[in-house]
C-alpha cells in the first residue's frame, strides 16, 4: 500500500463519524509514527476543515509528533506522587546513565516526560514501550531498555 | 484450585503478569489443575502483585508476590507472603465499598460474574421506574460530581432531561490526569460493566441514546478493557438498539485523549471530543444545554456514574445515610506518594485527614517524618499536621483554602522541597494551560520566573507572587489557572522559611 492509500483507508474508516479528527490523528500516527504535515490537507478536505484547523489540533496535543520517535519510547512520570518517591532523582540518574535528556532521542531510544500514569501508589512510575513499570529504579529501566533494544 | 492474579495496570506494573506466568508453569510442572482468573485489583497497591487463593470458600491473600514466591504456594504450610483472609486485612475491612464492591472480586470482563454480583440490577430498576423517578432517586442520594467540582448529579441530569433536542449525549469524563488519582482507572479496568451500567441508567434517565467515554491515552489497559466490555455488553443485548431488549436505544463509544491534562475540564473535553483543540469554553451555555456537538449533554466523572447502579439498587436514601454534612455517600480516596499503605480506600465522607494519613496510610513509606499531603491533584493545596482534624468532605476542605477534588492524597516526607514543588505547580500549569485566558497562560510562566527570583533571594518577589496568585485565582476562566495558586500559596503558608531562607542568606 502506498502512503496515500494508507491515509485514504484511514479517512474512509472514519467517514461520517462525529468528531472524527482525533481518532483519525491517532490512526495516522499509528501508521506513520507521527502526523506528517503532508497529511494535513487531505485530512482537512475529508472533514471539511481548513488546513490551519488541522495543524492547530495537531500542535495542541502532546501526543502528536511531527517526526517519528525512537523505536523504544521511555516515558518517565514527573508528577507529584512520583516526585515524593524520588522520581526526580531517578530521572536525573537515568539521564546520566543513558547520556541523554528527557525530550531527546538517541539511537533507538526516546526519553519522554509523562504527567501521571495512574500508578501513584507504586511510584515512581515509568513506561518502557508498552510495559508499565511501578516502583521503578534507574537500574530496572536501564535493564528494560537494554532488553527491548537488544 | 482457583487462583486470582490482578490484571490492573498497577499490579501489572509491579510484576503481576510474571507472577501469573510463574503460577501457570509451576502448576503445569506439578500436574495440578489450576484456574487462574485475572481479577481487578482490591486496591491495596502496596501488596501488589496480590495473589488470592480460595480455601474452604474464603479467599486468602499472598503478597507482594514475586515469581520466586510461587512454588511455595503449592507446597502447603505457612507461606512467607501469606496475608490471611483478604477481606479481613484491616485496610480492606475498614472500608465501605459501594462503588468498588465488585472491583477485585470478579473477572472484569465476565458477564456471568457481573450478573451474579448484583450486575444490571440498577438498570433493571431504572427501566421499571422510568426517567423522572430515576433522577429523583439520584437526587435523593445526594450524589455530587466525583470529578472534583461536587455539583449535584441529580440536578445536572434534571436539566438535561428537561432540555428539548433531537439528540442528547452522556459523556463520561475519564481523563483522570491528577497525580495521586487512579480510582477511575481502577474501576474501568476492574469493573467496566459498572460504568457501562451507570451510563446506561443516565441515558435512560435523561433521554440520551449515545454515550462517549473520553479516556486519556496514558491508560491503554483501561481503553482495551472498556472496548472489550462495550462489545460484550452489546453482544449480550444489554446496550445497543434497546437497553436490555425492553428500553430505549443506548450505545457507547470510547474516545481516546491525546495527552492534554486540560481535557479533564469538561468544556475542554467536549471540544476535544468534537475534534477541536482542547480549549476551555466560557459558561454559559452550560454543557447540560449545549454540550457535545451543541446538544444537551450530561458530563459526569467515572466515579459519579459508577455510583449510580448501587444507588438504584439500594435506593438513594440508603446512599445518603453515609457521609457528612452536604457531602453524602462514599468517596473512593486514593492514598499515594510517599505512604506505607498506598491504595484505594472507599469510605463515607467524614474521615479525618490525620486518620487517613497515619492510620490507614500507615505513615510515610520512607519511614521519615511526615511533612505535607497534597489533596486533590496538582491544583490542590498542601496540608500539614495542623489540618489533621479536617474531615474529608467538600465544604471542610474548601473552607481551608483547599479542595477534595478527585480525592487523590499525595503524601510527602520531610525531604520534600516545597519551593521546588511550588515551582512545579506553576510549571505544570504553563505546560498544560489551554492558552485561552491570559491569567493562566501568562501567569503560570510569570509564576515560574517569580519563584526563581524567590529562590535567588529577591526580597520583593514573594509579594509579587501573591499578587500574581490573586490575579490567577480571580481572573482565570477555569480551575487550571484558578487553582494552580492553591499548592503555591499553601506551601508558602505552611513552610514560609523555605521561601525566605535564600532571602535571609542574600541579606
Amino acid at each position: 500500500m502506498t502512503e496515500d492509500d494508507r491515509l485514504a483507508a484511514i479517512l474512509a474508516d472514519h467517514a461520517g463519524r462525529e468528531g472524527a479528527l482525533l481518532p483519525i490523528l491517532h490512526d495516522v500516527q499509528a501508521a506513520y509514527g507521527c502526523v506528517p504535515a503532508d497529511c494535513y490537507q487531505p485530512i482537512a478536505d475529508a472533514l471539511r476543515l481548513s488546513r490551519a484547523e488541522v495543524a492547530g489540533v495537531v500542535s495542541f496535543y502532546h501526543d502528536f509528533r511531527d517526526a517519528p520517535a525512537g523505536k523504544h519510547v521511555v516515558k518517565l512520570c514527573r508528577a507529584e506522587a512520583c516526585q515524593s518517591m524520588g522520581g526526580t532523582e531517578m530521572i536525573a540518574r537515568l539521564e546520566r546513565a543513558l547520556g541523554m535528556k528527557v525530550g531527546e532521542t538517541k539511537g533507538d531510544v526516546t526519553l519522554e516526560a509523562v504527567y501521571c500514569l495512574g500508578l501513584c501508589a507504586c511510584a515512581p512510575a515509568a513506561m518502557v514501550g508498552d510495559q508499565l513499570v511501578g516502583r521503578a529504579t534507574p537500574e530496572r529501566i536501564e535493564a528494560l531498555v537494554a532488553e527491548v533494544s537488544a | 484450585m482457583k487462583i486470582w492474579v490482578p490484571c490492573d495496570a498497577a499490579a501489572v506494573a509491579c510484576g503481576a503478569d510474571e507472577v501469573a506466568a510463574a503460577l501457570a508453569s509451576a502448576a503445569g510442572l506439578r500436574g495440578e489443575e489450576v484456574e487462574i482468573v485475572r481479577n481487578g485489583t482490591r486496591g491495596m497497591i502496596w501488596l501488589e502483585p496480590l495473589v488470592e487463593i480460595e480455601r474452604d470458600g474464603v479467599r486468602h491473600g499472598f503478597g507482594p508476590m514475586e515469581p520466586e514466591d510461587v512454588p511455595a504456594l503449592f507446597e502447603g504450610g505457612d507461606h512467607p507472603k501469606a496475608l490471611g483472609p483478604i477481606e479481613e486485612i484491616p485496610f480492606f475491612a475498614k472500608q465501605t465499598r459501594l462503588t468498588f464492591a465488585r472491583c477485585g472480586r470478579t473477572d472484569p470482563l465476565s458477564l456471568a460474574d457481573y450478573e451474579a454480583d448484583e450486575g444490571w440490577q440498577g438498570l433493571k430498576r431504572a427501566l421499571e421506574l422510568g426517567g423522572a423517578q430515576t433522577i429523583e432517586e439520584v437526587t435523593t442520594s445526594g450524589l455530587r460530581g466525583r470529578g472534583g467540582a461536587g455539583f449535584p448529579t441529580g440536578i445536572k441530569w434534571k436539566t438535561v432531561a428537561g432540555a428539548e433536542a433531537p439528540q442528547k449525549y452522556i459523556v463520561c469524563n475519564a481523563d483522570e490526569g491528577d497525580s495521586g488519582s487512579f480510582a477511575d482507572r481502577m474501576l474501568m479496568e476492574g469493573d467496566p460493566y459498572c460504568l457501562i451500567e451507570g451510563m446506561a441508567i443516565a441515558g435512560l434517565a435523561v433521554g440520551a441514546t449515545k454515550g462517549f467515554i473520553y479516556v486519556r491515552s496514558e491508560y491503554p489497559h483501561a481503553i482495551r478493557t472498556l472496548n472489550a466490555a462495550i462489545k460484550a455488553a452489546r453482544a449480550a443485548g444489554i446496550i445497543g438498539d434497546s437497553l436490555m431488549g425492553q428500553g430505549p436505544a443506548f450505545d457507547l463509544e470510547v474516545r481516546v485523549g491525546a495527552g492534554a491534562y486540560i481535557c479533564g475540564e469538561e468544556t475542554s473535553l467536549l471540544n476535544s471530543l468534537e475534534g477541536k483543540r482542547g480549549m476551555v469554553r466560557a459558561k454559559p451555555p452550560l454543557p447540560a444545554l449545549e454540550g457535545a456537538f451543541g446538544k444537551p449533554t450530561v458530563v459526569n466523572n467515572v466515579l459519579s456514574l459508577a455510583a449510580v447502579p448501587w444507588i438504584l439498587v439500594h435506593g438513594g436514601a440508603a446512599y445518603a445515610e453515609f457521609g457528612l454534612g452536604r457531602s453524602r455517600g462514599t468517596i473512593p480516596i486514593q492514598i499515594a506518594g510517599n505512604v506505607k499503605h498506598g491504595g484505594l480506600f472507599e469510605t463515607g465522607f467524614g474521615m479525618s485527614l490525620g486518620t487517613l494519613v497515619n492510620e490507614i496510610g500507615g505513615g510515610t513509606a520512607s519511614g521519615r517524618p511526615f511533612k505535607a499531603v497534597q489533596v486533590g491533584g496538582p491544583l490542590g493545596a498542601y496540608h500539614g499536621p495542623d489540618d489533621f482534624d479536617l474531615p474529608v468532605c467538600y465544604e471542610a476542605f474548601a473552607d481551608q483554602g483547599g479542595l477534595v477534588g478527585h480525592a487523590g492524597f499525595v503524601v510527602h516526607d520531610d525531604s520534600a522541597d516545597m519551593l521546588a514543588l511550588a515551582r512545579y505547580a506553576m510549571e505544570f500549569c504553563a505546560i498544560e494551560s489551554c492558552g485561552k485566558c491570559t491569567p493562566c497562560r501568562i501567569g503560570a510562566v510569570r509564576g515560574i520566573e517569580t519563584l526563581d527570583r524567590v529562590a535567588a533571594g529577591d526580597p520583593a518577589a514573594i509579594e509579587l507572587l501573591h499578587e500574581l496568585c490573586e490575579v490567577m485565582e480571580k481572573g482565570s476562566l477555569c480551575a487550571m489557572g484558578g487553582f494552580t495558586p492553591y499548592p503555591v500559596r499553601s506551601a508558602i503558608r505552611l513552610f514560609p522559611q523555605e521561601f525566605s531562607l535564600s532571602q535571609e542568606a542574600a541579606e
